[in-house]
């Protein structure tokens, strides 16, 4: 079982980011990013870098490549407006990385640097700073330290303060050879106790460090969808290029020369600048958002490959349901009485400290049920997967059991009775209510039935009908019978589900689905969820589960909400669909700027019927189309942070919104901005 | 104008008309199923495979594919640029012709084996019936058939089957829908009057009384191919204006409409192909489309004619210079639209006495590529376009992009990529080239901005592999030879290897279930998105030198 905390609007979240010299910092930094080293970088920018020295020599000398007609003034404002767009993309990344950079800080600061005890092979101690840490080494912590770094416990049992990175407040409970409790995170506080821990990473590799990495953007390396982009755009780039300077020989024959300065206009018009200088920035934002879920990505590609996903395969319990399934009833059978099934219930229950086993205990004693023996002298019998049930033994020698059904049935047989006839009947009822029907039994009596009552979450049914719509199939995993599962299934509303599974049922169903060319996506905290969460194209480890179960993953959730899995398939389609709406829009703009340039450049060849917007002068219609192609870029930052919003659409639906909004209104917007800031300047 | 219009209309329905069986005929020829030809086709196919020792039922990876087209090309390139220059030694040289300057030897043969056609020549007074039919034509039946098999394995590709063997697809290309047609139609042509002999030049006693000799020599068979393998080198200068090679309307109707079939049906051919006819179906109309706008264009200017003429008739008059009176104005213009629409290159009237609407259609045509396109290639670019337009869409509707559900990735766009920017290399480049040096480089009879079209759609017709020209360009010099060859290969073999390349990629690609989430590509939505993204990237490539050249002539007409 997990420990799952509230829901996820309770939580205080990761330390809250400090924004709030945000911009001034990005001002200075896209200075800085001016740098050709670091601007050879955006291929696309880094040419209207060229383009902008080019033109500040020529505002310097305007003959200097011979006699040409634009003024040196003209030619310095062309400068200004092409030194603002570079410095506007780099802005746009600084921004982006800013925000980044804030909420690793804010991170950062929740890791300070400690001293451990570090056990050496003798059993002697040493005292060691935590950076001197390795990976297998044990250190000994105690309360009020600080956990050097991520580990997992080896022995001890102690509570530890986890509220610097899953933000709740409650201390979480430790000890060894535990799916749940066993790893700890380095910077949390052990505030009981004492721990001896085993290190599973090396200092600056754990998973704080790993988000500040990834939050940061130092350690982006480009996803694969982000690299054909790039490609395409370089290509496009490319072919401008050879447009624009093969542009001089016909134009001179037609005794239409074309000034460098126009030139560089129109090339850097062409060029996809808009999406050119906001890819980096869309890229980082994508796993910022990533971050303020509170998820640690191991890198840029799962996240988009959450995008991809067509199967989420689902464990019920945490995911679907609430984690507690109540007791809701006790139904008798065999002739018995309720009362007496809640004593039994009672008894059989009284050592089990699972939410279940607890729930139970409240409806019996609500009920008026006491317990006749000494609670001292009897023992209690821990569930095990194998016998699939748990109990008590009596102190004069009885053994009270609930269990699975089956599980049950066995064991009264196994004692020299039998099941009665209307427990089938008593099964199926509950089954049928979607509960998950636990048998009590005392000796080789069957008394009765108790009906755990199943929670749906809220809201659930609706997230998955937006997931069928985007395509995404649900499969649900569980151990309940089959009744039970498919009335979960059915209310819950996923595709498909497979009742009493196992965990190697689990990597089966993705491997099936995986050879069907489906990626797949599934979350799980226990180390037997590993080969499965490493088998699956997206594996979400929830933080509170073991470490090898956060090895496998590529993500981890530090709220331990299975749920996210849906939120981050959204991000995922949100990352490309910003990337994609904005290259649209980029090259659609381009229309308008020819529309604008052209007419300009060949003034005097007789085609001004082209200046169909009716631009002032040649001069201003450069220059409006400039300062539009420079505009645009921080006037679509926020777009690029925030990206565009997904709607749970249909991919025909979704493309018909997004072409009749970025391709069309990327055609006609520019067509309006650059007639009013061409009447701007010619106000003039 | 009606009778126009319902010339053109005519044209087009018989195209729609073939088109979904001939489709259907090359899906089942490369599919393996048997046709009705296959029973005399096949002992012949049979002969060939056993003499040339080809294994052609193995299928190739795509360095073998490309290699088999590099070599094969190679080989028939040498072999016809060593009998052009020895033609003057070998036989059926009835009017003793000598052997041409090296660099148009070399010109003529890469732009024959290149699908091309250029002619920087006139066919009558330049080579004997040897080269034009034994050198030549041969060509033309093999560099149609390479174009076809590229494009079917470009298709087998896309769709997830091995790309195939690029020697089985070239023959069976020639045995099943090549030589066939050529064989009727070549008869269909004799019996309109084209003529078909080795007789030597006839000579003639006009009524002033001077002598006059009158070419003839081989045509029908040649005429035949030469429209339906889109390769458009006229076995005289003039090409299908000449009353032998086209005599009346029911040869054009039938040129026209043949050199139209094989691309357009293609398309078909993919859909059927994919498993997806109705795809096929919406990127027929698609291209359809395009196709009747820009004829429309085209038509519409030459029947407004041209303002200054009519200024001084003080009435409209279509535009009839450059024009074969036998075809007028409409089957004229709805011929140079389709010839550079399908790479064809033949003409039946002068494309330098278009008005300025019908120089940018043409030009428009050369620099698209894809209103029909190539003999094979055309079809291919489409789907690169489709490829690209894909990739957009996909990432708009948040999915990484996939075309018949295979990834699009970066080896994909790097390809595609490539494509995009070997055209205007290929034709910006040496066109400035020339028109910096316009003195001693570019022989240009127009100047100004008609120049630059004259210029710009030499180039373009090479890279397009079109072979069409806009002439009045004093072409056969060294610089124009050399320069348009490299046009030639780098239109070519440049975009063969993408394909093949790209196409044996998505081979290897694990296919992903479609879902609510796909981008379905066979939606009318998704076409129009096409369209659309084939106009803007054509469009912003090109518009420049469209402007310099037919629409600041358009403008400055009047």
């Amino acid at each position: 079982m997990r420990q799952p905390g509230g829901p996820r609007q309770q939580r205080r979240h990761t330390p809250k980011a400090n924004l709030s010299d945000l911009y001034q910092r990005a001002f200075k930094e896209a200075l800085g990013k001016l740098n050709p080293k670091i601007m050879i970088r955006n291929p696309v920018m880094f040419l209207v870098w060229v383009g902008t020295l080019i033109t500040a020599v020529l505002t310097l000398n305007p003959n200097i490549f011979g006699v040409t007609e634009t003024s040196a003034v003209f030619n310095g404002l062309v400068t200004l407006i092409l030194l603002f767009t570079v410095l506007f993309a780099n802005f746009a990344e600084a921004v982006a990385e800013g925000r980044g950079r804030a909420q690793a800080d804010a991170l950062r600061s929740t890791q300070t640097k400690t001293y451990a005890q570090r056990i050496l092979a003798d059993g002697s101690m040493e005292m060691v700073s935590s950076a001197d840490l390795r990976r297998g080494d044990r250190v000994k912590v105690k309360a009020g330290d600080m956990i050097p770094a991520d580990g997992e416990v080896l022995d001890g049992v102690a509570s530890v303060d986890e509220s610097a990175i899953t933000g709740e407040s409650a201390p979480v409970l430790k000890e060894p050879n535990s799916d749940v409790a066993s790893s700890v995170t380095g910077g949390t506080r052990i505030i009981s106790d004492e721990l001896i821990i085993r290190v599973t990473a090396d200092p600056g590799k754990g998973f704080i460090d790993r988000m500040i990495a990834l939050v940061e953007g130092a350690e982006r390396s480009k996803t694969p969808n982000e690299i054909a982009l790039t490609v395409l755009l370089a290509v496009l780039t490319l072919v401008f290029l050879i447009v624009v300077a093969t542009l001089p020989p016909p134009a001179n024959y037609i005794n239409s020369p074309v000034g460098i300065t126009l030139l560089i206009s129109l090339l850097v018009a062409l060029i996809p600048t808009t999406i050119g200088g906001l890819l980096s920035a869309i890229g980082i934002a994508g796993m910022d958002r990533v971050a303020q879920f509170n998820v640690v990505a191991t890198s840029g590609r799962a996240v988009e490959a959450c995008g991809d996903i067509n199967t989420l395969v689902l464990d019920k319990t945490g995911t679907i349901t609430l984690g507690n399934r109540l007791a809701e009833e006790f139904i008798p059978v065999n002739g018995h009485s309720r009362a007496e099934v809640a004593a039994i219930a009672l008894a059989a229950s009284i050592f089990d400290t699972t939410p279940e086993g607890k729930s139970i205990v409240r409806l019996a004693e609500g009920m008026g049920a006491t317990l006749d023996f000494d609670r001292q002298k009897a023992e209690g019998v821990e569930f095990s997967a194998r016998t699939r049930m748990s109990g008590t033994d009596l102190p004069d020698g009885g053994e009270a059991r609930k269990g699975a059904v089956d599980a049950i049935r066995g064991f009264v047989r196994s004692r020299g009775g039998q099941a009665p006839e209307d427990l089938g009947r008593a099964y199926e009822r509950v089954s049928n209510l979607g509960g998950t029907p636990l048998a009590v039994c005392k000796d080789d009596d069957i008394y009765g039935v108790i009906y755990l009552k199943d929670i749906i979450k809220p809201g659930i049914q609706e997230r998955f009908d937006q997931l069928r719509r985007m395509g995404v199939r649900t499969i649900m995993l569980t151990g309940d019978n089959r009744i039970t599962a498919a009335v979960i299934a059915k209310e819950a509303g996923v595709d498909e589900f497979i009742a009493e599974a196992t965990p190697e049922d689990k990597i089966q169903v993705i491997q099936q689905e995986q050879a069907a060319g489906k990626l797949v996506a599934m979350t799980g905290d226990g180390t037997n969820d590993a080969p499965a969460l490493a088998q699956a194209n997206v594996g979400l480890a929830m933080n509170s589960g073991t470490q090898a179960a956060k090895e496998a993953a590529n993500m981890v959730d530090l709220d331990s909400d299975p749920t996210k899995l849906i939120d981050l398939v959204t991000i995922g389609k949100q990352l490309l669909i910003t990337r994609g709406a904005l290259t649209t829009f980029s090259l659609a703009n381009d229309i308008a700027k020819y529309f604008a340039i052209i007419p300009a450049m060949f003034a005097s060849a007789g085609i001004g019927s082209l200046n169909i917007m009716g631009l002032h002068s040649p001069q201003s219609a450069v220059l409006s189309a400039l300062i539009y192609n420079a505009l645009i870029i921080p006037a679509l930052i926020p777009l690029a942070l925030r990206g565009v919003k997904f709607r749970p659409l249909s991919a025909n639906s979704l493309l018909q919104r997004n072409i009749l909004v970025y391709g069309f209104g990327g055609i006609i917007a520019p067509f309006v901005a650059i007639k009013v800031i061409d009447l701007g300047i010619s106000a003039f | 104008m009606l009778q126009g219009c319902v010339q053109i209309a005519l044209t087009l329905a018989i195209l729609v008309a073939i088109v979904p069986f001939f489709g259907r005929y090359m899906a089942q020829v490369f599919s393996g199923q048997s046709t009705r030809l296959g029973a005399i086709a096949r002992p012949i196919e049979r002969v060939l495979f056993a003499g040339a020792g080809v294994a052609a039922k193995r299928p190739m990876t795509g360095t073998q594919y490309i290699s088999a087209v590099l070599m094969s090309n190679l080989v028939m390139g040498a072999f016809v640029f060593l009998i052009l220059m020895t033609q003057e030694r070998l036989p059926f040289n009835s009017t003793g012709l000598s052997a041409p300057s090296w660099d148009l030897a070399l010109h003529t043969a890469i732009s024959f084996v290149t699908n091309t056609n250029q002619q920087h020549y006139s066919g009558e007074t330049t080579y004997t019936y040897f080269s034009q039919v034994g050198a030549l034509g041969f060509l033309m039946f093999t560099s149609a058939a390479t174009g076809i098999a590229v494009a079917i394995a470009f298709i087998r590709g896309l769709t997830g089957q091995a790309i195939g063997n690029f020697y089985q697809d070239l023959v069976l290309s020639i045995t099943r829908i090549l030589l066939p047609i050529s064989l009727v139609g070549a008869i269909a042509l004799l019996i309109a009057g084209v003529p078909e002999t080795l007789g030597a030049p006839v000579q003639a006693t006009t009524p002033e009384g001077a002598l006059q000799w009158i070419a003839r020599g081989p045509v029908a068979h040649f005429e035949i191919i030469k429209e339906l393998g889109e390769n458009g080198g006229g076995f005289f200068g003039i090409n299908s204006a000449h009353p032998f090679e086209n005599p009346n309307n029911f040869t054009n109707l039938l040129e026209t409409v043949i050199m139209m079939i094989i691309p357009a049906s293609l398309i078909i051919t993919y859909g059927i192909m994919a498993g997806n006819p109705k795809q096929g179906w919406l990127i027929f109309w698609m291209v359809f489309g395009l196709y009747a706008i820009l004829s429309a264009i085209a038509a519409i200017g030459e029947f407004w004619g041209n303002p200054l003429v009519n200024n001084v008739l003080g009435d409209i008059q279509p535009n009839l210079e450059g024009k074969e009176t036998r075809f007028g104005w409409a089957l004229t213009a709805l011929w140079a639209v389709s010839t550079t629409g399908t790479m064809c290159g033949a003409v039946n009237g002068m494309h330098d006495s278009l008005m300025a609407p019908g120089g940018f259609v043409t030009l428009a045509n050369l620099f698209l590529q894809i209103i029909w396109g190539g003999q094979g290639t055309g079809t291919a670019y489409l789907f690169v376009f489709l490829v690209l337009a894909v990739f957009l869409t996909g990432l708009m509707v948040g999915r990484t992009p996939e075309f018949l559900g295979r990834k699009i990735e970066k080896r994909e766009i790097v390809l595609a990529s490539l494509i995009l920017l070997i055209h205007p290399i290929a034709i910006l480049l040496p066109s400035a080239i020339t028109l910096a040096f316009p003195e001693t480089l570019s022989n240009i009879s127009n100047p100004g901005f008609h120049g630059i079209s004259q210029v710009a759609y030499e180039y373009a017709s090479a890279a397009a592999n079109n072979g069409s020209g806009f002439e009045g360009l004093g072409d056969n010099t060294l610089w124009w030879n050399l320069s348009t060859s490299f046009s030639l290969i780098a239109g070519r073999y440049v975009p063969i290897i993408a394909l093949i390349l790209l196409a044996d990629g998505m081979t290897r690609k694990q296919s992903v279930p479609e879902t609510n989430g796909t981008l379905r590509t066979d939606t009318v939505l998704f076409t129009g998105v096409t369209a659309g993204v084939i106009i803007i990237l054509g469009a912003l490539t090109f518009l420049p030198i469209l402007v310099l050249g037919p629409v600041a002539e358009a403008f400055n007409l009047g």
